[in-house]
């Protein structure tokens, strides 16, 4: 049994008390958003009625205050990943923006044609088009590293792929369809013995997994807030002070300026030289209560609670006659996608949904990795720390339901 | 009948369910009971976009009125689809291109016509429509 207190958790977010379609909400979508603890909403609450104000110039009170928490929040997110410098931190709206940022400033100075960028089949949108628009305007060359059909990365054809026209590698820490945690040690161990650069997509490993980028040595390392209790439209980039230093800005604007003439402009430095514009001050700030409350409860005490969730979905579900699960890495998060025979994923989700279940159905976002297991979709229940037993009881009960009523 | 007099009947229908799952039961059989789209029918073309499943639409011209013929491969949208179907075929170009699908929200199924992404109802209809004012400017 979990040394978590799971009810005193579900009392710290609001949003489970709500009913949907007459039943109690059963959230597991959470791969996709989590909900957010009353700590966070309040901080958000707290800058706006009391020290909201614009960053870094202003000299007044509430403009230092704002700053002040601003920056806590980039300080808290430093050693949230056991980064060396404060400044190898840059805020961003999301993942997505990280990686984009990446492959425009890193991508568009030191790529060149005939290059080589490998990403895995098991990757998410966002992680293949940034990387595809490149390889269009550059003429680089795009690399997948296969998988086995349990869903896990086949690294000995990773290893082949390498060479030294290999110049970047990005790939998923984890897997948001099938929830594979990836050895991404070893994929930046082998990518730096050519001379490649290593992005690491962390959008689903950063709410499980305990992130330690120096360990790691990876250049960059990229998540969003939204998938770690935190608010939406705000992500976090690592990376290598060095590496960062070399790139040139991606997006021109105030606050990423140094001195601004007709002429010329010099730019700032690290991290301001990526931020440019007013960012999202509130939902920077609201983060650091996000982290905080995960460091409260403890990372590892966390992950303990949902893998037992994990192996009791999974034999639970594992039990349903015509359900197959659908990935099966050796090592997981707490993740389970699953097809029904005869029955598409969509009407899985619409008759859950009437029983108050929340899950995830379609592609999510990796139709290359759905082709690759021949599938159109899954259905996908994804955990986090303030779900129960109970509610996957509720899960299992819906799918019964779902098969007597389709079938 | 009138698209407006078998809207009526549907939602007459819908008044016996008092839960959902009568209601979904009764769409779910309405799909099975769809009959299946010709596979030469089945044509990239024939493909509402903006669905999470695929839903194919066909539509041709016979007598001065439009028939329509449709098919998805998940089973609730099959019964939306055949509903609406039995709504709008059979119908003069005018009459389609005019219809007002208001038994959709009636029977207590608006929010299909909302998520236009998961299910496409609503590119369904739009769908429909335009083949109303395309065959009218045919005539």
């Amino acid at each position: 049994m979990s040394i978590l207190d799971i009810n005193k958790i579900r009392k710290d977010f609001p949003i489970l008390d709500e009913k949907v379609n007459g039943r109690d909400l059963v959230y597991f979508d959470n791969a996709a958003t989590t909900q957010k603890p009353t700590i966070v909403l309040e901080a958000l609450s707290n800058y706006y009625g009391h020290y909201n104000a614009n960053i870094h110039r202003g000299i007044h009170f509430l403009a230092e205050k704002a700053t002040s928490a601003f920056e806590d929040s980039r300080t808290t997110i430093q050693k949230f990943l056991n980064a060396a410098h404060k400044e190898e931190i840059i805020f961003t709206y999301g993942t997505t923006d990280g990686i984009n940022l990446v492959a425009q400033t890193y991508g568009r100075k030191f790529l060149k044609e005939g290059d080589e960028i490998i990403i895995s089949t098991l990757e998410h949108h966002s992680n293949i088009v940034p990387w595809q628009m490149l390889c269009e305007e550059k003429g680089c060359v795009l690399k997948v590293i296969p998988i086995d059909d349990k869903g896990d990365l086949l690294l000995e054809e990773y290893e082949k792929m390498l060479s030294e026209k290999t110049k970047f590698v990005s790939v998923v820490h984890v897997s948001n369809a099938l929830g594979t945690i990836n050895d991404v040690k070893f994929i930046i161990d082998k990518a730096h013995a050519v001379g490649a650069k290593v992005l690491i997509d962390g959008a689903q490993a950063s709410s499980h997994i305990t992130i330690d980028v120096q360990e790691l040595d990876t250049d960059f390392y990229a998540f969003s807030a939204h998938k770690l209790f935190g608010p939406t439209g705000m992500g976090v980039l690592y990376g290598k002070s060095d590496v960062l230093n070399a790139m040139p800005p991606y997006r021109g604007g105030g606050e990423m300026i140094k001195e601004v003439t007709f002429e010329k402009t010099t730019y700032n430095e690290l991290p301001y030289k990526f931020e440019a514009g007013t960012p999202n001050i509130a939902d920077v700030v609201a983060v650091k209560f996000a982290i905080d409350y995960i460091n409260e409860l403890g990372k590892e005490n966390i992950a303990a609670y949902e893998d037992e969730l994990l192996k009791y979905a999974t034999e639970q579900l594992s039990e349903i006659s015509g359900l197959r699960i659908v990935g099966q890495a050796k090592e997981k998060v707490s993740v389970v996608s699953f097809v029904l025979d005869g029955v598409h994923p969509q009407d899985v989700g619409v008759i859950l949904d009437q029983q108050g279940v929340a899950v995830r159905t379609g592609h999510h976002c990796t139709q290359p990795l759905m082709n690759r297991l021949g599938l159109p979709g899954t259905s996908r229940a994804s955990f986090a720390v303030y779900n129960t037993i109970q509610e996957i009881d509720k899960l299992v009960a819906g799918i019964h339901k779902v098969k007597k009523m389709v079938l | 009948m009138t698209i407006n007099a078998i809207q009526d009947e549907i939602i007459e229908e819908f008044e016996l369910f008092d839960d959902w799952e009568g209601k979904y039961e009764y769409i779910i059989d309405l799909g099975k009971k769809l009959p299946k789209l010709s596979d030469e029918f089945k044509t990239e073309d024939n493909i509402i976009k903006g669905c999470q499943s695929i839903v194919w639409l066909h539509a041709y011209k016979q007598d001065g009125k439009i028939h329509f013929e449709a098919d998805s491969e998940a089973i609730i949208v099959k019964g939306l689809v055949s509903m609406l179907v039995k709504v709008m075929t059979n119908h003069t170009p005018e009459e389609i291109a005019n219809a007002d699908l208001y038994f959709i929200d009636k029977v207590g199924l608006a929010s299909h016509l909302a998520q236009t992404r998961s299910n496409g109802l609503a590119s369904m209809v739009k769908q429909m429509k335009a083949y109303g004012i395309a065959y009218q400017a045919n005539d």
